[in-house]
């Protein structure tokens, strides 16, 4: 689990771009939209396909993001439980 | 006070018909041009539905009667089908007797021809021709061509509110005396690119798309041209012109919300209408009818209602989507909906926004979704793009 | 009507023109086929979170933009108008990539809605909370102008008082690949690549952003006041010396009143013959170039103007833009002209404020 989160981080970064941030910078509960991480509604369906295409779990409605991308944790647990590669 | 702008013809094709007749038929027929996807490879054939119009490229080039070496693509053959028959229905036999201008508009010009070559180019020197024709401003160059116009040819890009933008710069070059007339208009091919772009979105409907239904699913993607002859009053004297409707008012506001989304409360397109009524010096219960820009994505139908609500208050006049019937046509979507517009008015009916069967739980809109026959003096049209561009044209019976 | 002034300007291109001052810096580059835009440092003036995701031309745009704002001391425009002949080609090419590339999966949202045309124009706008109209014109080379066209009407008709007007043009390296498959960018062979008496095809490519301010007063920043702008798709080369002379005629100007003439050469020898003939009607009168320092782009008319604005204001001609010896004690009137592959001839009628 511990690796996949820091996977996850360091795929965040890449994907979305996010030059000023190192993964030491993102902790496990930090909110990523909003206030903490402050990614947006683009950066969801960038996530949402980063589930695709790394973990194999499609996702069809953009509001189902809103919960699994809480945080690196909450997202770590989707993708454990609904991995399909 | 403006001087008038008098609307002497137009032209169309669209997935419900390649004349102006040929869409009036359907739209009052209630025919829906929403198909499965024939003239265009994607792996998304089976999962989405298109406003495809059922005329391939050698088709469309034996139709403009092109020679074999031509390089339009199929943004600039639609337009320039659709130019050639408003230029017909107003009746101009000499293009460049007066000054005429043409204001175009597209959101990808060609880009049908650019995804289909862009790595064939370097290894087959017989497709190099579509090089030049992939900008934007092509595509109009195109349509000049086509219809012999020698003057002011320019083109707007403001996704999908486009054409209302290149009816209101047509419309104010004839008001400052720029133009003696202006053929103004959009056109826009289906394309790989614009399928897949809008299909990363996720607003792609997976069945017909359902403007201002509650559980709409998101839009339709369509291909269309259509064009307005505009004059001004002058011409029209001078010429004993016929006047299909009048340019009326017209408004652009951005929404500076987001770069594709429309705001909440809908202030761009609150914005856009109250200047449109302003220019056109009517009270909202002046507008008879509204053709909707109604794409059916669960944003857009939501913002463009509530900034309705606060135009109209709860007793917004019949309005409708007429989406349903071509899916959204991105830069030509404002210049078939003017089409429609003009056709309400000289018809004396609202268009139906069908699919439509559950209200929204937001508010108490519903949309008229049967043919209606009443006399229509003004409609309100409005078209609303990414980058929060937001546009509304009033076109008027006077 | 009111009149129109340039109040502020903005330039980003491949000189080092971003910071204030006019050609302090010049280099000449006659070895490249491509001159690429000196970058400015964005970090300033754009907030991280945005500018992730900004391909060079919209980075381009908002600076140029903001410079020219804050010379006039503009915060809010009436409208913000735009022109690019070939849009945000960086980013489309990006995204029509990985849709050829891994065959139309995986693909994200973020190069396609930076591909639009109005990206620009609408990220400005974001970034001022600007909710006034907002145009983007994308008409080749009379993109800017068609941009001009209808600020120049609308603060004409007392419309909007003031508008921010820019054009943006990027490279992308398909784009350029497939321009030199066409020939439109000089060949290899072709070098040391001379703008004035050049006997090759093509021109050398490039890219820039610059961005006007204009208002409807005349004020401590003003630069010069754009009397008209005139376009037309197609023109016979032989037709070239009544098209201007009617456009004169048109603003009452006569040929002894115009003090410079800024042409638009590119050194492609299949068309430059329009300037020829064009400068042919001012024999006398200082005539200049300026695309062997900003190179070709859809746009790079905006950098003439931007030239002419300055060269109004100082009342001097740096050597370097020279076409002739010829100088006039004033620089009252200066008429431009550009046309890109015989299509898309422009005027402007710059004249003192």
């Amino acid at each position: 689990m511990d690796a996949l989160k820091q996977e996850l981080k360091s795929k965040i970064i890449e994907v979305l771009n996010l030059e000023d941030v190192a993964v030491e910078d993102i902790n496990d509960n930090d909110a990523l939209f909003g206030d903490g991480l402050g990614l947006d509604s683009i950066d969801a369906l960038e996530l949402i396909v980063l589930l695709d295409k790394e973990y194999g779990i499609k996702l069809t409605d953009p509001k189902e993001g809103k919960t699994i991308f809480q945080s690196i944790e909450t997202m770590a647990a989707y993708i454990t439980a609904n991995r399909t590669k | 006070m403006n001087k008038k702008v008098a609307i002497t013809g137009m032209g169309i094709i669209s997935s419900i018909g390649k004349t102006v007749e040929e869409n009036f038929t359907a739209l009052t027929e209630g025919k829906s041009g929403i198909s499965t996807i024939e003239n265009l490879e994607t792996i998304h054939k089976e999962v989405i539905k298109v406003g495809e119009i059922k005329i391939t490229n050698p088709e469309l080039e034996q139709l403009l009667g092109l020679s074999p070496d031509n390089n339009f693509s199929r943004t600039a053959m639609l337009g320039a089908y659709a130019a050639k028959q408003a230029i017909e229905n107003a009746g101009i036999v000499d293009m460049n007797e007066y000054r005429t201008g043409l204001i175009s508009s597209t959101s990808v010009g060609g880009m049908d021809m650019t995804e289909r070559y862009f790595y064939d180019y370097f290894e087959d020197e017989s497709v190099q021709k579509y090089i030049t024709a992939h900008d934007a401003g092509d595509s109009s160059h195109k349509i000049a061509e086509y219809i012999g116009l020698t003057g002011f040819v320019s083109t707007i890009s403001t996704a999908c509110s486009s054409a209302a933008n290149a009816i209101m710069m047509g419309a104010r070059m004839i008001q400052a005396g720029k133009l003696d007339r202006v053929i103004v208009g959009g056109t826009d091919a289906l394309a790989k690119f614009t399928i897949n772009g809008f299909k990363t979105l996720m607003i792609l409907s997976d069945t017909y798309n359902t403007p201002f239904d509650n559980n709409r699913k998101g839009l339709n993607l369509g291909e269309a041209a259509a064009f307005l002859v505009l004059e001004s009053e002058e011409m029209v004297q001078q010429q004993h012109k016929k006047v299909l409707g009048y340019v009326s008012g017209f408004g652009n506001a951005n929404d500076a919300y987001h770069q594709t989304a429309s705001s909440e409360n809908g202030e761009g397109a609150f914005l856009a209408m109250q200047k449109a009524l302003k220019i056109a010096n009517l009270q909202p219960s002046d507008i008879d009818y509204i053709n909707a820009h109604g794409t059916a994505t669960p944003n857009n139908d939501l913002s463009e209602g509530r900034a309705l609500i606060r135009i109209f208050g709860e007793n917004t006049p019949e309005f409708s989507s007429t989406k349903a019937f071509t899916g959204h046509t991105l830069a030509a979507a404002a210049a078939i909906e003017a089409v429609y517009s003009i056709l309400a008015l000289e018809h004396g009916v609202v268009f139906p926004n069908m699919n439509f069967k559950t209200p929204m739980e937001e508010f108490d809109l519903v949309p008229q979704t049967t043919l209606k026959t009443k006399k229509i003096n003004h409609v309100l049209s409005n078209s609303f793009g990414f980058g929060g561009n937001c546009s509304t044209v009033i076109f008027s019976k006077n | 009507m009111k009149n129109c002034y340039i109040n502020g300007m903005g330039c980003v291109s491949a000189q080092k023109t971003f910071e204030s001052g006019f050609l302090e810096e010049i280099h000449l580059n006659e070895t490249e086929n491509v001159l690429f835009a000196q970058q400015p440092s964005y970090k300033e003036i754009i907030p991280p979170a945005a500018i992730r995701r900004m391909a060079k031309g919209v980075k381009m745009g908002i600076y140029a933009s903001t410079q020219a704002l804050k010379e006039a001391n503009l915060e809010q425009p009436g409208a913000i108008i735009t022109g690019t002949g070939m849009g945000c080609t960086e980013d489309s090419e990006k995204f029509l990539k990985a849709i050829l590339d891994n065959k139309e999966e995986f693909l994200t949202p973020t190069s396609f809605i930076q591909s639009t045309h109005n990206t620009v124009g609408a990220q400005i706008a974001l970034g001022l909370q600007c909710k006034n109209y907002n145009f983007t014109y994308v008409n080749g080379a009379v993109s800017l102008e068609s941009a001009l066209i209808d600020a120049t009407m609308q603060i004409g008709n007392a419309e909007i008082d003031s508008a921010l007007v820019g054009g943006i043009d990027e490279t992308a390296a398909h784009t350029i690949e497939m321009f030199q498959l066409n020939n439109s960018i000089k060949k290899e062979e072709d070098k040391p690549y001379r703008v004035i008496g050049s006997h090759s095809k093509g021109v050398v490519f490039s890219e820039g952003a610059v961005f006007f301010a204009l208002e409807n007063r005349q004020t401590e920043t003003s630069y010069a006041q754009i009397r008209d702008v005139f376009t037309q798709n197609i023109l016979n080369p032989n037709q070239a010396q009544a098209f201007i002379t009617d456009f004169l005629t048109q603003n009452d100007t006569t040929i002894d009143q115009v003090d410079a003439v800024v042409l638009g050469y590119n050194g492609d020898a299949g068309f430059d013959h329009f300037y020829d003939a064009a400068g042919s009607v001012f024999e006398g009168i200082p005539q200049l170039y300026y695309k062997h320092l900003s190179g070709e782009y859809n746009t790079a008319s905006a950098f003439g103007l931007w030239m002419a604005s300055h060269i109004m204001k100082n009342q001097e001609i740096p050597a370097v833009v020279s076409i002739n010896d010829c100088r006039k004690e004033h620089y009252d009137t200066i008429l431009l002209y550009n046309q890109y592959q015989g299509k898309d001839h422009s005027l402007i009628l710059l004249t003192k404020c």
